[in-house]
């Protein structure tokens, strides 16, 4: 930590937030708003006087609550930087009238009530989030009697109690008479595994985090009775195995099954009802103090990142990665990495493990000053552009220019432009290309896949992040579906032109399909968004030329999702034997150019 | 971005219909499918593989585009997602831009979800074919520009693995911005006594 207090490559910004990002791989631009500390981190000495005469006690967040702050303290001894720092909601103001007692007695003259947040903007070439975890909050599990019994604590605050620098100097005391409990029970799998409340997953840590927990209490309290109830015990990392039997050898009893209830005797001891499910007996344990080993749960943070950044998240709520196996701290963005807990529940050695892997990354992305950019962006053809102004409108990187007022001509900047398409799908006078996917490339696919028999044909269009990759997944799978689908893949749904479902329809196509990445999951920030909108627009001029809207089907299919891949294509067959040979016959004819039409279009 | 015209009148297509030994091969008649495109517009050479992406099936492949003057090239095997970039590798290989290759999806969109229907499968493996090659006849060169970045990182997070990549990055000579909400680093392991499995202090 020092270390990396200390760097000289190193610049650390504390109570600071990332608040906004532009730009991509190589060339971001962040914005970070630095909140005011009110003490001068260069000149404070962390002697400590401004937090003796403080008259405002609050509780200390380091310790769970189970120590009291001053407004103006430091986070905890080891702090980087070691500066005090105030809680300016807390503090009762600088006027002297009021308070202000701090900074008088200050010698270096550190406290500046003045001091103000500052937003900072950094240009960086690459991004590693690293934003970590939160432990799980054990209130809704009312049954473990947490918010109704003093001696329940969760193993965070069980962690401060048996720490040397805790309140209790790493001494073990029930906090209702703060003696040494004679025997102490460990719940585990407390918001993990669960269907029901908490995250379906493993939490990963929390097995060995009791392990240890066993070991220092009999390290201190060899006669102690400890107790630990658990779905099963997990202790599957080098060395862990080890452990798990020490701890077994100095006599802490595994007992299979998780607590029903948990109530309160006389001594403000707990009563807990197990059914131990090694052999199916019900038992009642009486312990002086039970710890719940809570889960781990994404950041709070992780949300806000995820749109700002175009991330995808699991359905757990953390970071997905590119590649779960080969490339598991890259973000599908190019130029965003990820280390620790952000990306999924770890600990220590991973985290370390992983925090090294994502500087790797960075140097073999970063180290020559320049990247070779994927050649498949848009290009504007300026002697087509008529100024409207809707390219750029689109874009989710800003990448294109177009300036309406003074009538200069839409340009892509090739470094920003992340190859949707969805500019040339939106172009009214076809005036962008999106290289490597143009117009032509597309509609020859469209032309192939229904030059033979197309009433028997169901048209599908697939983005290559998500729905693609979903049929690949239903293929990996051999889920097995209807024989007659024809995929044209697109990098993003939002390149589906307009056109190419006319083109289609033309043809004779009963069913067109255009598939694409969630809502939020888009591997374009949002360039789905004008997907949705354009499929909008198709139905309202089919529905107006007579053809039934349903026919253009819209659907969004995860990577993960080969199961719901193979369904949406067993529903299209079942529409698509709904579509007559006269009703195809009908939309041939309505789509036809004027004067090659045998009827006027019904309207 | 600069675009090569290509030499020549037409597009000189060929076509490589990949076994993936049994993966495709068992369900889809291959030798069939290499036949009918044989027929298609534009190809020169069409031909059934047993491994596409193997040693001495890339190696092949790359004879055929040097001694036939192929200037585009369509793989009907796995995912592009798979070997897209196998491909690409090999066209730059005999000096053929990468972006000449089109990739016909046989495996994980064809044989694996149509193993009860070989005959039904071997037909669309032909129309997913004629695709790749519709599509190919079309397809452009195109070349990457190179983009000058900055070495700076922005490390979100300063916990235990921001530190690490923070540090990391430090020591290589990377300059690095290390953001924290907190008003200190150390994140939730500065909070623990003794850590697993060495048991000793964290910070």
């Amino acid at each position: 930590m020092t270390d990396a207090g200390r760097h000289p490559n190193i610049k650390l910004m504390t109570l600071s937030e990332v608040i906004d990002v532009k730009g991509y791989v190589g060339n971001f631009e962040a914005k970070i708003l630095k909140r005011a500390r009110y003490v001068s981190e260069k000149d404070c000495t962390a002697c400590g006087e401004c937090a003796k005469v403080c008259p405002v006690v609050r509780p200390d967040e380091f310790d769970s609550g189970l120590s009291s702050r001053k407004a103006v303290y430091s986070p905890f001894p080891q702090a980087v930087p070691s500066a005090y720092v105030i809680n300016i909601n807390e503090c009762l103001g600088h006027n002297p009238v009021v308070c202000a007692k701090c900074s008088e007695v200050c010698e270096k003259k550190c406290i500046n009530f003045h001091m103000s947040d500052e937003e900072i903007v950094e240009k960086v070439g690459s991004i590693v989030v690293a934003t970590g975890l939160e432990p799980y909050d054990p209130t809704e599990l009312d049954e473990y009697g947490y918010t109704r019994y003093e001696n329940v604590l969760s193993s965070t605050e069980f962690e401060r109690l048996i720490s040397a620098g805790g309140p209790t100097r790493g001494d073990l005391v029930r906090p209702t008479d703060r003696k040494v409990p004679k025997s102490v029970g460990f719940v585990q799998c407390v918001g993990s595994r669960s269907a029901r409340k908490g995250g379906a997953y493993c939490s990963n840590i929390c097995c060995m985090n009791t392990i240890k927990s066993t070991l220092v209490l009999k390290e201190h309290h060899p006669d102690m009775e400890i107790k630990v109830f658990y779905i099963d015990i997990r202790a599957f990392g080098k060395g862990f195995e080890d452990l798990y039997r020490k701890s077994r050898s100095l006599g802490v009893q595994y007992i299979r099954g998780l607590p029903g209830t948990v109530s309160e005797n006389g001594e403000r001891s707990l009563r807990i009802a197990v059914e131990n499910s090694a052999s199916g007996k019900i038992a009642f344990h009486n312990l002086d103090m039970l710890v719940l080993a809570v889960g781990v749960k994404p950041s709070s943070t992780t949300k806000k990142l995820q749109e700002m950044l175009g991330l995808q998240l699991t359905s757990d709520g953390f970071f997905l990665e590119a590649h779960p196996k080969l490339q598991p701290v890259d973000a599908a963005t190019r130029g965003i990495f990820y280390a620790g807990c952000a990306e999924g529940p770890k600990d220590i050695k991973d985290s370390v493990t992983q925090g090294s892997a994502a500087a790797a990354r960075v140097i073999r992305l970063l180290h020559r000053g320049e990247i070779v950019s994927e050649p498949i962006t848009a290009e504007a053809a300026p002697e087509k552009c008529k100024i409207c102004g809707i390219c750029a409108e689109v874009c989710p990187y800003g990448a294109i220019s177009v300036d309406v007022k003074r009538k200069v001509v839409a340009s892509v900047n090739p470094a920003a432009c992340s190859g949707c398409g969805t500019c040339a799908a939106e172009c009214p006078f076809d005036a962008i290309t999106m290289n490597h996917f143009t117009d032509d490339q597309i509609l020859a696919q469209v032309g192939t896949a229904l030059a033979v028999e197309p009433q028997s044909k169901i048209l599908a269009f697939a983005c290559n992040w998500c729905s693609y990759a979903g049929a690949d997944y239903a293929g990996v799978s051999r889920l097995q579906y209807p024989v007659n689908v024809r995929l044209v893949r697109t990098m993003c749904s939002g390149r589906v032109d307009e056109s190419f479902i006319w083109d289609g329809f033309a043809r004779g196509a009963p069913i067109i399909l255009v598939s694409g990445c969630h809502i939020g999951d888009c591997h374009y920030i949002d360039a789905n968004r004008w997907t949705v909108k354009r499929v909008e627009k198709i139905r309202k001029k089919m529905a107006r030329l007579g053809i039934r809207p349903e026919r253009l089907q819209l659907e969004w299919i995860s990577a993960a999702e080969g199961i719901r891949f193979a369904h949406v294509m067993e529903q299209l067959e079942r529409m698509r034997r709904e579509v007559s040979p006269e009703e195809i016959a009908h939309t041939v004819n309505a789509l036809m150019p004027k004067g090659e039409k045998t009827d006027p279009p019904a309207a | 971005m600069k675009k090569k015209t290509l030499q020549g009148d037409n597009p000189r297509i060929g076509v490589y219909v990949c076994h993936c030994g049994l993966n495709i091969g068992r369900v889809v008649d291959c030798a069939m499918v290499a036949q009918e495109s044989a027929g298609l517009e534009n190809v020169v050479v069409s031909r059934d593989v047993q491994y596409a992406c193997s040693e001495p099936g890339q190696q092949s492949i790359k004879e055929d585009i040097v001694e036939q003057g192929l200037d585009r090239i369509v793989i009907a095997s796995c995912s592009p997602r798979l070997h897209e970039p196998t491909f690409r590798h090999m066209l730059e290989s005999v000096g053929l831009n990468p972006y000449l290759l089109e990739m016909a999806n046989l495996r994980e969109h064809c044989s694996w979800v149509h193993m009860n229907e070989p005959e039904a499968a071997t037909v669309k493996a032909a129309e997913l074919t004629g695709m790749a090659v519709a599509r190919a006849s079309k397809l452009e060169p195109l070349t990457s520009r190179k983009i000058p970045v900055s070495k700076r990182t922005m490390v979100i997070g300063g916990g235990i693995a921001g530190i690490q990549t923070a540090l990391d990055l430090a020591d290589n000579g990377y300059e690095v911005v290390l953001v924290e909400k907190k008003p200190s680093i150390g994140g939730q392991m500065a909070r623990l006594d003794k850590t697993f499995p060495t048991m000793d202090c964290s910070i």
